[in-house]
């Protein structure tokens, strides 16, 4: 396995940014142009749909086997995890990097995210007399949706990208072969504290993006659209609970194991040279940032499912 | 059948009772690409084995495989009579502590200084205390020929050639039996390619270690060699031949007419050159 989602290399290097199946469907309408031109149309045609039925499907059997072995890296991470506990040492400078200096750029793009939400609803919600309730349609959208996307998307691009870019060097120099040869798992020295910091730090990270961002909808809202305080306080702390801030908190715990686990294994698998480094960089971003919108989209249903077996329908805003 | 091939057969029954390291008819394939087919090799303990062999005919792989970096396509390595490929983690974790590996370009952590790259392998399996480890690394450090000022420097401040030899003191550090190295004297100048050759010697003398060196480098082979064994591009072998097309001595390496053995340890250029020609022939055509 060369690359994650290596498949892409087949059709064309170029491609793997833009996707595979775009690339192989250009191809295909280029090999139908062709034939039309040629006297043989049919068995050129035919034989061109086939060749690329068949890259299809060697598309598909690499995107498997990546997710296979991506699937077995995260699950002996796990087991190094309960294994032996990674040392101070590696964890603290981790913790540091992927925590303390990840903060001031969430809480910035926090901030004006909760205020392009005000100025993005207000005009809206004014034509309808439902300006106070600006401040739960913010907090609710911050607390559920944008807040842990946010922190995660920031993760992914500050952090993540990071990791690859420091993981593929390691492998590119043969360091991740002198941590093996020397009896020390690479797994437990390089991915463990990754993954740790990034699970353990992001619930931290997004509570970080909703206050600031409800703090930038409060004060863009009240101050700037001059909407009244305590109403629009008021209908914030009647619509939003505990469980919407739950729901958010506990997404953002997946979205982080996923960006260290993808970055993780991105830089692992890195190609040879400066182009392999940087090509595991980008898509560790790519790929993390794709992840997290999946993830988003289907613990999105099922924490509303838990809240409707649990408390019944949710409160209505408007 | 010729001489050397009567030399490979009676070193290979000779060891196969005191072998420490055996590959037995491995085959490695990256993807499609062949990279190694059919070898087999015999190391007993004590011996200093130098595979030669030009860029790209598979002798960093060969060497990674002895470790279990690379696994078999097909075939067997056997450390001590045990088949790498049947190790659980912990025990191949247990087995690599008889290894010392030097990495082509050191492959030094450079998060860490010099002093934590040597004390790290020491630190992960506890095999001194504490307050121990500063005095093994000034040791190991000056075994290597280099000073304790070193220790606190990051790796990206020292030159190739002591980069190379603090790999060496890494490797040395776990005690090892085997000592595994990879293009020792690549990229540094002749006079640290001899020191890091006489260091290799010296290795050998002092600890009675076996030693696996991949080189192409003929100064430093001659002057470490107990046995000398060349690989061939798969590309260039025909299909019936053998990958490896020498095994032997120094001094059988200097008596052998073979013609592909002769042009690497003299360095000529030979049908290359040809090959050449016809490439820019046929890229200005």
């Amino acid at each position: 396995m060369v690359a994650l989602f290596g498949g892409f290399h087949l059709a064309d290097n170029q491609a793997a940014e833009t996707g595979g199946i775009i690339e192989l469907a250009l191809n295909l309408f280029r090999d139908m142009a062709e034939a039309n031109d040629s006297a043989a149309f049919g068995p050129a045609l035919l034989g061109g749909i086939f060749e690329r039925f068949a890259d299809l499907g060697e598309l598909v059997r690499h995107w498997l086997s990546a997710l296979g072995e991506l699937t077995l890296f995260s699950l002996r991470t796990v087991g190094w995890l309960f294994r032996r506990r990674p040392g101070r040492g590696t964890l603290i400078p981790n913790f540091y990097e992927i925590g303390v200096l990840s903060l001031p750029v969430v809480a910035l793009t926090g901030t004006f995210i909760g205020m392009v939400l005000a100025v993005q609803s207000y005009a809206q919600f004014r034509v309808l007399g439902l300006e106070t309730r600006l401040g739960a349609i913010i907090n609710m959208s911050l607390v559920r949706e944008l807040g842990p996307v946010l922190a995660a998307t920031m993760l992914a691009g500050r952090v993540g990208s990071k990791i690859a870019a420091e993981l593929g060097t390691m492998r590119v120099t043969e360091q991740i072969d002198a941590l093996e040869t020397m009896g020390a798992s690479p797994l437990h020295h390089l991915v463990v504290p990754r993954f740790l910091g990034c699970l353990i730090l992001i619930p931290s990270l997004t509570v970080m993006a909703d206050f600031m961002g409800i703090a930038g909808g409060f004060f863009y809202s009240v101050v700037i659209l001059g909407i009244d305080r305590g109403h629009y306080l008021a209908n914030a702390e009647a619509f939003v609970g505990l469980y919407d801030v739950f729901t958010g908190l506990a997404k953002s715990v997946f979205f982080g194991g996923a960006i260290a686990l993808i970055s993780c294994f991105r830089g692992f698998h890195c190609d040879p040279g400066a182009e392999g480094v940087g090509r595991a960089a980008t898509q560790a971003f790519v790929y993390s940032f794709v992840t997290i919108l999946i993830i988003d989209l289907f613990l999105g249903i099922l924490l509303d499912a838990i809240y409707a077996a649990i408390w019944g329908s949710a409160p209505v805003l408007l | 059948m010729s001489q050397e091939d009567l030399h490979i057969e009676e070193s290979d029954v000779a060891s196969n009772h005191s072998a420490l390291i055996e590959v037995d008819w491995l085959h490695i394939n990256f993807g499609r690409q062949e990279i190694l087919r059919e070898i087999k090799l015999s190391i007993p303990r004590g011996q200093t084995l130098v595979v030669i062999g030009e860029s790209g005919c598979g002798k960093t792989v060969l060497l990674k495989s002895i470790i279990g970096l690379v696994c078999p396509s097909e075939g067997h390595v056997r450390y001590d009579g045990r088949d790498l490929a049947k190790l659980t983690d912990a025990e191949m974790t247990r087995l690599r502590q008889n290894f010392g590996f030097v990495f082509q370009n050191a492959a030094l952590f450079d998060s860490l200084t010099i002093g934590q790259n040597i004390a790290f392998p020491i630190k992960q399996h506890h095999l001194a205390p504490q307050d121990e480890i500063r005095d093994i690394v000034r040791k190991l450090l000056a075994e290597v020929g280099l000073s304790e000022d070193v220790a606190g420097k990051k790796p990206a401040q020292l030159s190739g050639g002591m980069r190379k030899r603090v790999g060496l003191a890494r490797a040395l550090a776990m005690d090892p039996e085997v000592i595994l190295y990879d293009e020792p004297t690549t990229g540094l100048d002749p006079i640290m390619t001899d020191v890091i050759a006489e260091l290799i010697l010296r290795t050998k003398e002092n600890e009675q270690i076996t030693s696996v060196v991949v080189t192409h480098d003929m100064h430093a082979a001659r002057k470490v060699a107990d046995r000398i064994v060349m690989l061939y591009p798969l590309a260039r072998v025909e299909e019936n031949e053998e990958q490896v097309i020498f095994d032997g001595t120094p001094q059988e390496l200097d008596a052998c007419r073979d013609e592909r053995v002769r042009q690497f340890v003299e360095g000529r250029a030979g049908e290359r050159l040809t090959e050449l020609s016809v490439k820019q022939q046929s890229e200005t055509g």
